[in-house]
């Protein structure tokens, strides 16, 4: 019948009128800067640097390797190493960023220095909220405001926090076992050679 | 002579020399509009509500349009470029003179305008709708066939266009 | 119709006689005629663009809340002082006119286009003793200045010199002269039954009251029939939605008022939007019996009050239409007036004088309403079944 059509629809918008009145799926408007819409945990906008205990310079997992500065596809990190070392996770002396600096504008949130970074030092934050009134110089931070705890990064990505957590801890727990294996290799060796020496020392008196 | 009946004269008259000397023609068939408003006005002004309206209908509503649409499907928006006045105006204006003075010469002896004018007479919607079915139905019914036989032409032209 | 009710009811009538009567001894007589049609004019002057201003709210939330999303909800409580930012934007944006434009004409358009619009209000009855000009021909008069809308809209669209604007100028006219045909012809048949043009006459005759429903021309076949013709041709004159090809934006770039801007902007607004008010008033005037209440228990509640009830009813149902139905392509909506609309409205006539000469009971409702659904079956089905669609050949001009 001719005009049927109308009908159905004006029945299905008269439904949609009176349905946005009372559920949310028939009015799914999220007004926004009095209320922000709830991000899955995936979520990802732009890089930040993670250090481990209080200490952000101290702490600083990054060891200036430049393989992200190397992997990133618009090149807006910047990277200079420094001329002394600290002492990294297991205790072992690493050379530090002197200078890590990434051009937000640039970046294209594409993860690939996550995805490359063998010191899981570097990944991905989920603030957007940047804007700034400096063309220039506004969005280009350097590693003192790209530092974040340890504690801010299980906060936005947990599962992802906890993973790297434990492979860290394995790394760690493995080297230790392999420095008490190597010292306790490299006592038993001193102990052989001291008592190789000693037995050395005293020759026996016979001609 | 009353005011409103002069200034709706002057009204109609201004209308339509506009629309005989402004250059662009589509300002002369707005001018025309204006004039066929102002005769709506006359009939108004002597009471004929039925005619003043339908004057407005028909000839504001439609004819004006008509031109309008003739105007523009035949490009004749454009300014002309030849002078305004022919070189024969003088015959023309003398012709137009004794025309007018003999149309004058026979309203002004005719026996409608000798008469006293007495109370107007009230003829209301009802009273047109009934002459016109009643006394005057032939010249209606021969109105009628007329406009048929134009919608017929019309469609029969439109159509043999698509039977290509 | 008891004291109080009476009272309120005529409120305004009695105010404005008040008013005259202060100004009699001040004013001579010829001047007391101009008052009291001044005073009758400052209300309609007053109230309709006041219910312009808060319909464009309205339409925006409604649309809004009909796509699944807020309408404008900043300014003001709720949204609903967004009218007066619109206009403080339209009166403070530049007024460009394109350099090739017709002047004179390009600034007479909005004006030759809005004074039609408030003249048709002065026929239409507000509530009783309400009418600002009792006409003997009143209906005529309203179509006759409803003929003034479309030579301003080709005033609109020639003085632009933009090739856009003239194809939708010259399509909006062909819109409204196609549909004035239906929209004149379903009021005839009222007109035919009350026997009088004026639009007094045509309330008082809705004005009885017999058994559950009142006398209103809606609640008979042919009434329906010619109502629904009445409001689909409206849509159509107004030049809203489904039938707003001439101004789409997505089509033809708002056709013919692209090169406005401004102040000239609001009033095409404006015009468009009183325009539908007007003719939706006569509809209620003509189908829905004015300012009359439904039930004779409710007669109390003033004239004025149900008149506006109705007319922002049925704004609502527009509103609704407009946010259902995709926008009708030029020769489907010409198509519609001439092959679908035309013959409707024609049998409707006939329709009409059966009811009129039969006797009343039960036969003539179901020979009407036989006619009347009959008729708009068989003829949805007849052109549904005649679309050949086919390749599409393009014929260029010579």
């Amino acid at each position: 019948m001719v005009g049927e059509g109308i009908i159905k629809g004006m029945a299905e918008t008269a439904r949609n009128f009176l349905g946005s009145y009372v559920s949310d799926e028939r009015l799914t408007t999220v007004q926004y800067p009095e209320e922000r819409d709830v991000l899955p945990e995936a979520t990802r906008q732009f890089p930040f640097l993670v250090y481990d205990g209080n200490d952000p310079m101290a702490g600083l997992r990054c060891v200036a390797c430049q393989i992200c500065e190397k992997e990133c596809p618009p090149k807006c990190i910047c990277i200079e190493k420094s001329k002394d070392k600290k002492p990294d996770y297991v205790g072992k002396p690493q050379i530090y960023p002197a200078k890590f600096d990434i051009d937000l504008s640039v970046c294209m949130s594409c993860q690939i220095c996550v995805e490359v970074c063998p010191f899981e030092a570097i990944k991905m934050d989920t603030e957007y909220e940047l804007s700034t009134t400096d063309r220039f110089g506004g969005l280009l931070v350097d590693k003192h405001q790209l530092a974040k705890p340890n504690s801010h990064f299980h906060q936005i990505h947990p599962t992802d926090a906890n993973e790297v957590d434990e492979r860290l801890a394995a790394e760690k727990a493995k080297f230790e076992a392999k420095t008490k294996a190597d010292a306790e290799a490299k006592a038993k060796a001193a102990a052989e050679a001291r008592a190789k020496a000693a037995s050395s020392q005293t020759p026996p008196v016979s001609a | 002579m009353t005011i409103p009946f002069a200034i709706i004269a002057l009204m109609t008259i201004t209308a339509t020399v506009a629309t005989m000397s402004l250059r662009n023609l589509v300002h002369c068939a707005l001018a025309a509009a204006v004039a066929f408003g102002g005769l709506a006005a006359a009939y108004l002004q002597l009471d004929a509500q039925f005619v003043g309206f339908a004057q407005i209908l028909v000839y504001v509503g439609a004819v004006a349009i008509l031109i309008v649409f003739a105007v523009l499907l035949t490009r004749g928006g454009e300014p002309t470029t030849e002078a305004l006045f022919s070189k024969t105006w003088v015959t023309g204006t003398a012709i137009a003179v004794v025309v007018f003075g003999v149309l004058a010469w026979t309203i002004r002896n005719s026996f409608a305008s000798q008469c006293e004018i007495t109370a107007l007479p009230d003829a209301t919607v009802k009273d047109i709708g009934g002459a016109l079915m009643g006394k005057y139905v032939l010249p209606l019914e021969v109105i009628g066939l007329l406009l048929t036989a134009a919608l017929i032409g019309a469609v029969i032209i439109a159509l043999k266009e698509e039977k290509k | 119709m008891s004291g109080l009710s009476e009272t309120f009811d005529q409120i305004f009538v009695t105010l404005k006689h008040w008013l005259l009567g202060l100004l009699a001894p001040v004013l001579p007589e010829s001047l007391l005629s101009l008052a009291s049609v001044i005073l009758s004019l400052i209300p309609i002057m007053a109230i309709f663009p006041g219910l312009f201003a808060i319909t464009t709210v309205l339409e925006r939330k409604g649309l809004g809340r009909i796509q699944n999303r807020y309408g404008p909800n900043r300014v003001g409580p709720f949204g609903f002082l967004q009218f007066a930012a619109d206009g403080v934007k339209a009166l403070i944006k530049e007024d460009l006119v394109p350099r090739a434009a017709d002047k004179v004409i390009h600034f007479l358009a909005p004006v030759v286009l809005v004074i039609p619009v408030f003249l048709a209000y002065t026929v239409l009855p507000v509530g009783r003793n309400m009418v600002a000009v009792d006409m003997d021909a009143g209906v005529l008069f309203f179509f006759a200045v409803g003929a003034g809308t479309e030579l301003a809209v080709f005033m609109a669209g020639w003085s632009s010199r933009n090739k856009y604007s003239l194809l939708g100028a010259m399509r909006a006219i062909a819109q409204m002269v196609s549909y004035e045909i239906p929209l004149i012809l379903s009021t005839v048949t009222v007109i035919m039954m009350v026997g009088s043009l004026s639009t007094v006459k045509i309330i008082e005759a809705q004005s009885t009251y017999h058994g559950l429903l009142p006398d209103w021309f809606v609640f008979t076949p042919w009434g329906l029939a010619g109502f629904i013709l009445f409001m689909i041709s409206a849509l159509a004159e107004s030049n809203r939605s489904p039938f707003d090809l001439p101004e789409g934006e997505s089509e033809i770039i708002a056709g013919y008022f692209i090169e406005y801007s401004g102040f000239k902007f609001a009033l095409f607004f404006l015009a468009e939007y009183l325009g539908m008010f007007v003719i939706s008033g006569l509809g209620i005037t003509l189908f829905l019996g004015g300012w009359h209440a439904p039930l004779e228990s409710l007669e109390v509640i003033p004239s004025y009050i149900w008149f506006f009830t109705k007319l922002i009813a049925i704004i609502f149902v527009l509103i609704w239409i407009r946010g259902t139905v995709p926008r009708l392509r030029m020769d489907q909506l010409m198509n519609f007036a001439w092959k679908f609309m035309l013959p409707l409205v024609l049998l409707n006539l006939i329709t009409a004088a059966i009811w009129h000469f039969m006797a009343p009971g039960a036969a003539r409702w179901v020979v009407s309403f036989s006619i009347v659904i009959g008729s708009y079956l068989l003829l949805g089905r007849a052109l549904f079944n005649n679309q050949h669609l086919s390749k599409r050949t393009y014929r260029y001009a010579e």
